[in-house]
């Protein structure tokens, strides 16, 4: 079923130290929300993506416990403190054990 | 069948029951809300929820929630039929603790944010959004 996940991320590719950069993210998901019935009326079974990190060399920026009311394609925007040069690493936890993931790297020149 | 007293109590404790599950029904959310602050008294103050007045497809409406000094923001769409929408934690990396992101609304309804902020006390902020289309496939 996670064929079609696809995660999408925009970070600037450069900053000054400690500045704060804007963060958007997208992931294309059904999120399925085991609330539906198909067409024979039976119950389609959940399949959400569960949880959304965003670390910073391995520090958190955000970490979202998602729930059934998130909308299909879940998308985040946040912000971020860049101490130094380094890499945003992105993950979605996926209700059927696998995990997405991005990484955005930037530069503080 | 004649009605004994200790009848008469059983049915009345039944009654009881009865009554008792609609008053649940119409505070919805309070088990999550007792969960997140444990009982704690929640402030009207110091949480931003800003949600369109109107959303005309409830699959995708766009919401902003913001807590100066969170570590903790719980959003809650009461008249969902699963009310818990997401729990937003905040690293010490992020700027603000703020987030945008969209969220399904079944129907018209309150929505409620509810911060826990670093020193341990709560606030909450709640919208109302007109919904034209749910968004549950309900």
């Amino acid at each position: 079923m996670s064929s079609n996940v696809r995660p999408r991320v925009r970070v600037p590719s450069s900053a000054e130290a400690g500045e704060t950069v804007l963060i958007r993210t997208l992931i294309s998901h059904p999120m399925e929300s085991g609330n539906r019935r198909d067409n024979d009326g039976n119950i389609i079974p959940r399949s959400i993506i569960n949880r959304f990190t965003c670390d910073f060399n391995g520090e958190s920026v955000i970490d979202v416990a998602m729930e059934t009311s998130m909308s299909t394609n879940p998308y985040f925007e946040f912000e971020a403190v860049v101490p130094e040069s380094g890499e945003f690493t992105f993950k979605w936890y996926d209700d059927d054990g696998s995990v997405h993931e991005d990484v955005k790297a930037i530069t503080v020149g | 069948m004649k009605l004994t007293r200790r009848d008469a109590l059983a049915l009345g404790a039944g009654a009881v029951v009865v009554a008792g599950l609609p008053v649940r029904a119409a505070a919805p959310g309070a088990d999550f809300i007792e969960a997140f602050t444990g009982g704690a008294e929640i402030a009207d103050s110091g949480v931003t929820l800003i949600a369109p007045e109107i959303a005309e497809n409830g699959n995708s409406v766009p919401i902003e929630i913001s807590a100066d000094g969170a570590s903790e923001i719980m959003v809650l769409a009461l008249g969902n039929p699963s009310p818990q929408v997401g729990t937003f934690k905040f690293g010490p990396l992020a700027a603000s603790q703020s987030a945008s992101t969209r969220i399904r609304l079944a129907e018209t309804q309150d929505l409620l944010a509810i911060a826990r902020m670093a020193d341990g006390s709560y606030a909450q902020a709640t919208a109302h959004v007109k919904v034209t289309i749910g968004g549950c496939g309900g």
